[in-house]
């Protein structure tokens, strides 16, 4: 379609002011407090206008919890795209089965972390279901540890992410004009060379789009990381250093700081996502004119 | 897959489409039709009348409720697509949007594994054939629809399938253009020598282009036959209609004889040919441009109602004094409110049996 044609020669387009509630929103509740914690960090309760960032990088307990952070939200990132791409790929076609199967994937999404997390302690425990049933049929005879540890939360970013991907995945492949693949099926492609030649690459545009707002999702996480994970420890993520630098120390400066590197490591790593994206195909995802 | 067959056979194919109620209703009944190698068939009728499910159904894309369709004597209706090897053009063209011109031509050679030196050489040939050469590079979002249409056609039959599919491929193009690819189309199924399958719901397209129609309605196959066959003696009163016999009138039969009919009805009498057995009520379709201003066989008095002038000739309204209503082509052109007499030779006249519901 195209654009109309016939612009306001003169004048503002009214509509424009329909962007002022958003834009005041914004400015209030978030370019403020950012620009806010940005000032926050440089200027510390003692030192130089770094001393944040200095003390960051040199205390033994504050640099690795990035590395920490990385290493869970990564992996919960990628396991949760690759799980959605296939099954929302299955699920393109209208069928009675979609209904069902998509309620019952998105459920984790109503629930919220802290009651994911509670659930995942009674089933995952060292008594809990999992461990009793494997033990009751002789599966498994040594002790499960899937919770207090890496595992425990990186099982609950993976159930309280993937339907935030999944449909977003779903939605992108939905969105491609299925008769495309048909067009590719009357040339010879099979199934899987109609996925890897027409949807893969329409999709993956959508694709690192759902991956960054997962990734940046996951590498905020908190609530599971205590409840689940080992807070001193292997799950001592950025956001518990901040934290405790906020709550425990009272030290806000320093709090801030911790939260501008949070937000300056997920920056780089959705800029080089997104960087990746421009390498391929962007535009319309249907076959010629409508 | 194969290279070339001599004859398709469909038999009986029937495709049935759940509808509401957890009833099905069938978009296409029935449809037994044999189409010989280098044949031009075009599927024509009306929209919904179930040509696209016909043509889905031979190419693979829908499954058949019923029936078999056999490439000479093998059964191809349970194969997929991919392994029937037909080139399929589809109605809004379907062209992959993220590969170029190149890449969406060489895209059924490459998935016959073809070296890329042979795609290359064929691509090339074809994108001469179908002239579009120096638009290789491009993107389809780039194109014109007129040039969009014409890599949908390069790459369904670069392949070189032994039959080609099309589905209402002009139906998106504008006047002009779609005159300039009709011809297109015409040249490109001679110089292939292969065999076409054409859907339509133009019949002016049909008739220049096809060398045998297949007439469907509500998905039953109602005549198959040449152009000017369906054009000059349809098979009945909906192909009638179709083809363009825009007068429709319902008379009583006075008497039948040698393939000819009386036809009677208050203030009009009328000579024509009998088409299909009558009962005791019959319709007669006449073509606008059949009907004659001036005096001669099976004269009609009226009054001129309206008059359409479109340049060489008019379209006339004319209204009998018993409130029939005559469309007329005309090249003389009288007054509204002027008295005509209409006359036309009973061979113009068809005559049908009445509709039921009449
Ligand atoms: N996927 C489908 N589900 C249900 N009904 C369908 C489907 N496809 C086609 N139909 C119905 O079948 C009939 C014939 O459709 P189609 O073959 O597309 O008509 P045409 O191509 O002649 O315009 C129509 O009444 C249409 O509504
Ligand atoms: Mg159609």
């Amino acid at each position: 379609m195209a654009a109309p044609l016939h612009t306001r020669a003169a004048g503002l387009d009214r509509t424009l002011f329909l962007v002022v509630p958003a834009a005041l929103f914004m400015l209030l509740v978030f370019v403020y407090p950012f620009l806010y914690g940005l000032m926050l960090s440089f200027t510390p309760t003692e030192g130089g206008a770094l001393a944040n960032y200095i003390k960051f990088f040199t205390t033994d307990n504050l640099w690795p919890t990035i590395g920490t952070t990385l290493k869970l939200a990564m992996p919960a990132t990628l396991i949760n795209v690759g799980l959605a791409i296939p099954i929302a790929y299955q699920m393109r076609r209208k069928s009675p089965y979609q209904k069902w199967v998509t309620t019952i994937l998105v459920v984790p999404i109503t629930l919220g972390t802290v009651l994911i997390a509670e659930g995942m302690l009674t089933y995952f425990g060292p008594r809990g279901w999992l461990s009793q049933t494997l033990q009751f049929f002789h599966l498994y005879e040594g002790p499960i540890r899937l919770t207090h540890n890496y595992w425990g939360v990186l099982i609950s970013l993976i159930i309280s992410g993937f339907p935030f991907v999944f449909l977003l995945i779903l939605s992108y492949i939905t969105g491609i004009d299925p008769v495309l693949a048909r067009a590719a099926a009357t040339l010879g492609a099979d199934p899987w060379q109609q996925f890897k030649q027409i949807y893969w690459p329409l999709l993956i545009p959508g694709i690192a789009m759902a991956f960054c707002l997962a990734f940046v999702q996951a590498f905020s996480v908190f609530p599971s990381a205590v409840l689940l994970g080992a807070p001193q420890g292997p799950t001592r993520v950025i956001s518990i250093a901040a934290y405790e630098a906020a709550f425990e120390q009272y030290d806000y400066s320093l709090a801030s700081a911790i939260a501008m590197l949070m937000g300056f490591v997920q920056l780089i790593i959705v800029a080089f996502v997104l960087g990746m994206r421009r390498v391929f195909y962007r535009g319309p995802v249907t076959g010629g004119k409508g | 897959m194969k290279q070339d067959f001599s004859q398709l056979r469909l038999d009986k194919v029937t495709r049935r489409f759940a509808a509401a109620g957890a009833q099905s209703i069938a978009a296409l009944d029935n449809m037994t039709l044999t189409v010989e190698r280098g044949e031009f068939i075009a599927l024509l009728g009306p929209s919904g009348c179930g040509k696209s499910t016909a043509l889905n159904c031979i190419a693979g894309l829908l499954a058949l409720s019923d029936g078999s369709i056999c490439l000479d004597e093998e059964r191809i209706d349970i194969l997929p697509p991919e392994k029937r090897g037909f080139g399929m053009v589809f109605q809004n063209y379907a062209l992959f949007p993220h590969m170029t011109v190149r890449r969406n031509i060489g895209f059924g050679l490459l998935m016959r594994g073809e070296s890329s030196a042979d795609i290359e050489r064929k691509v090339e040939a074809v994108v001469r054939l179908v002239q579009l050469q120096g638009h290789e590079d491009k993107l389809p979002g780039q194109l014109s629809g007129g040039q969009q249409q014409r890599v949908a056609i390069a790459r369904a039959i670069v392949i070189e399938p032994p039959l080609v599919l099309m589905d209402e491929p002009l139906s998106n193009l504008d006047a002009k253009l779609r005159l300039e690819m009709r011809a297109e189309i015409r040249r490109i199924h001679r110089e292939l020598g292969r065999t076409t399958i054409y859907v339509t719901h133009d019949q002016d397209e049909a008739l220049s282009l096809a060398d045998r129609i297949v007439v469907i309605k509500d998905g039953r196959v109602q005549q198959i036959a040449p152009p000017a066959e369906i054009y000059g003696q349809p098979a009945n009163l909906d192909v009638a209609r179709f083809m363009g016999y825009r007068n429709v009138l319902s008379l009583d039969v006075a008497s039948q004889a040698d393939g000819r009919a009386q036809l009677s009805s208050p203030g009009l009498r009328l000579q024509g040919m009998i088409k299909q057995p009558l009962g005791a009520k019959a319709a007669a379709a006449i073509r606008p441009e059949e009907l004659i201003v001036g005096d001669g066989p099976n004269a009609i008095d009226g009054k001129i109602e309206n008059v359409e002038y479109s340049g060489r000739d008019s379209l006339l309204d004319v209204i009998t004094p018993a409130g029939i209503r005559l469309h007329v082509r005309s090249v003389v052109h009288p007054a509204v409110g002027a008295q005509v007499r209409l006359s036309v030779p009973p061979e113009r006249v068809l005559v049908y049996p009445a509709e039921s519901n009449q």
